[in-house]
């Protein structure tokens, strides 16, 4: 079991749930069960063709998935998943 | 059982420290901000056991220890022999000698009484002083947007002495912004933000000179309103003002401390052109705007962007002064409700269309040209596998 923490942007997506727990065996995975459980989710994570959007970056142990494996990356018990969409808010 | 030390006289000294000698002086703060020998590497005897391996990892460098008269540098001489040091000379004299052979000392710009004053619990730590208080004055910084972040911010950065504040802001104050937005106040409803910020400076310390632009930051002047400045503060409410700063201060070599605020969350970085990632490192694309609403119409806990606006203003600090380990590669994420902050780690793209190795030398060239503020989204495939770099884990939309 791993544990995907959502930031408040996604949690009104996910019952206002704040950090999930996953079974999925790499990122990718994670991330469909993820979306499979709240498919509100769908909208902000995936694109129409069902691909995760770029501009959600993805973290696992602190470290941007794009320099590991991708949505490949292998994740392992008690790993910690953070989704994280760009913000601009500032004023 | 002290060894022998062997002495030098100052032009002596001289003529090794230009050969390549390291000169240590081992006196107190004040008397290095009163003056000091160019190029001498300031560690007060006090601290001289503990600092020293970091300062000359090699204990065979030839070293000239030097103090006031030579008294100190003679005990700490002694120290880094029995310390392992094979190739330390004690200047004989001090640096009273060095100034009565007519030889040069550097002495900082000094502080006006009321500088001394105002500016005395600076003056008390050892990281700024004298030197650094000078440095913070001779500073200048950029606000873009004297809004949540830019409030607080633009208040601590103006009360720490920061000499120039630019303040970017096309806006007025509304009654809305007064739940966070500190520097405007009720009597002030109405008026132009960069006249409001302005006051509230100048009410704060004097010694600020606040340079105002009341003007959107657009394609076409982004490029003029930032030339000049040290650091640049980010704290604008879009993202195509956002990557419009960054591909702007990465051309001009400025950093830009970054931060965004989302109802009681926050994320914080530092920008060094080239040392580290980019915005665009970062955020490749831009999510639509339905995703990623701004302050106006999801809402934000007025505290939020305080906490991230003076995060950003300790970053401007430490960049200015030189200290510390400004959050290069690294971002902070504050969760208010949580009470936590996270910490992530962030690379440099080697295909960010900005600050790319490639995109370096285009623009060197004359050749770059800036990528649109908004791109295409290039998604991360679910089904593909996903590669290093950040090229092949998304596929062409």
């Amino acid at each position: 079991m791993s544990t995907v923490r959502l930031p408040s942007v996604l949690r009104a997506n996910a019952n206002g749930e704040r950090a999930i727990e996953v079974d999925g065996s790499t990122i990718g995975a994670a991330v469909q069960e993820l979306v499979g459980r709240h498919p509100a989710l769908a909208g902000q994570l995936l694109t129409p063709d069902g691909d995760l959007h770029r501009f959600v970056n993805v973290y696992l142990n602190g470290q941007d998935v794009r320099y590991l494996a991708g949505l490949d990356t292998p994740v392992g018990d008690r790993d910690e998943i953070r989704l994280l969409p760009a913000i601009a808010g500032g004023s | 059982m002290p060894t022998a030390i062997r002495e030098i006289s100052p032009p002596e000294a001289q003529a090794r420290h230009a050969a390549g000698a390291t000169l240590i002086d081992v006196r107190e703060q004040v008397e290095w901000d009163a003056g000091h020998i160019p190029g001498a590497v300031f560690i007060p005897l006090g601290t001289l056991e503990q600092g020293i391996a970091a300062a000359v990892p090699d204990k065979n460098t030839e070293i000239i220890m030097q103090c006031r008269s030579g008294a100190r540098s003679g005990r700490g001489t002694d120290l880094l022999q029995q310390l392992g040091y094979t190739n330390v000379v004690n200047m004989a004299g001090g640096i009273l000698q060095w100034q009565a052979d007519g030889l040069p000392v550097e002495a900082p710009e000094s502080l006006t009484p009321a500088q001394q004053s105002r500016y005395s619990r600076h003056l008390l730590i050892p990281e700024v002083g004298t030197a650094g208080q000078v440095k913070l004055l001779e500073s200048k910084v950029l606000l873009i947007g004297a809004g949540g972040l830019g409030s607080p911010s633009a208040l601590y950065l103006a009360a720490a002495g920061v000499g120039t504040i630019g303040i970017v802001d096309f806006d007025v104050v509304e009654a809305s912004n007064l739940q966070r937005q500190i520097i405007h106040s009720t009597e002030r409803l109405g008026v132009k933000k960069v006249d409001s910020a302005r006051k509230s400076i100048e009410a704060l310390n004097p010694d600020v000179n606040v340079v105002t632009y009341d003007e959107m930051l657009l394609a076409d002047n982004v490029e003029r309103l930032i030339a000049g400045y040290d650091v640049i503060l980010d704290g604008t409410d879009t993202f195509e003002t956002r990557y419009l700063l960054n591909d702007a201060a990465v051309a001009a070599g400025i950093p830009v401390v970054h931060a965004s605020v989302f109802r009681f969350e926050g994320q914080l970085t530092t920008f060094v052109p080239y040392e580290g990632p980019c915005y665009r490192c970062l955020y490749p694309t831009p999510p639509p705007p339905e995703l990623a609403p701004g302050c106006s119409v999801a809402g934000v806990l007025g505290v939020v962007p305080g906490i991230m606006g003076l995060l950003q203003s300790n970053e401007v600090l430490k960049v200015v002064l030189g200290i510390g380990e400004p959050l290069v590669g690294r971002l902070l994420l504050f969760d208010a409700l949580d009470g936590t902050f996270s910490e992530l780690r962030l690379s440099r793209d080697p295909n960010c269309p900005t600050c790319s190795d490639e995109a370096r030398a285009a623009r060197e060239r004359g050749e770059w040209k800036a990528p649109a503020a908004y791109g295409a989204d290039q998604p991360f495939a679910l089904g593909s596998i996903g590669a290093l770099g950040g090229q092949a884990a998304g596929r062409p939309s």
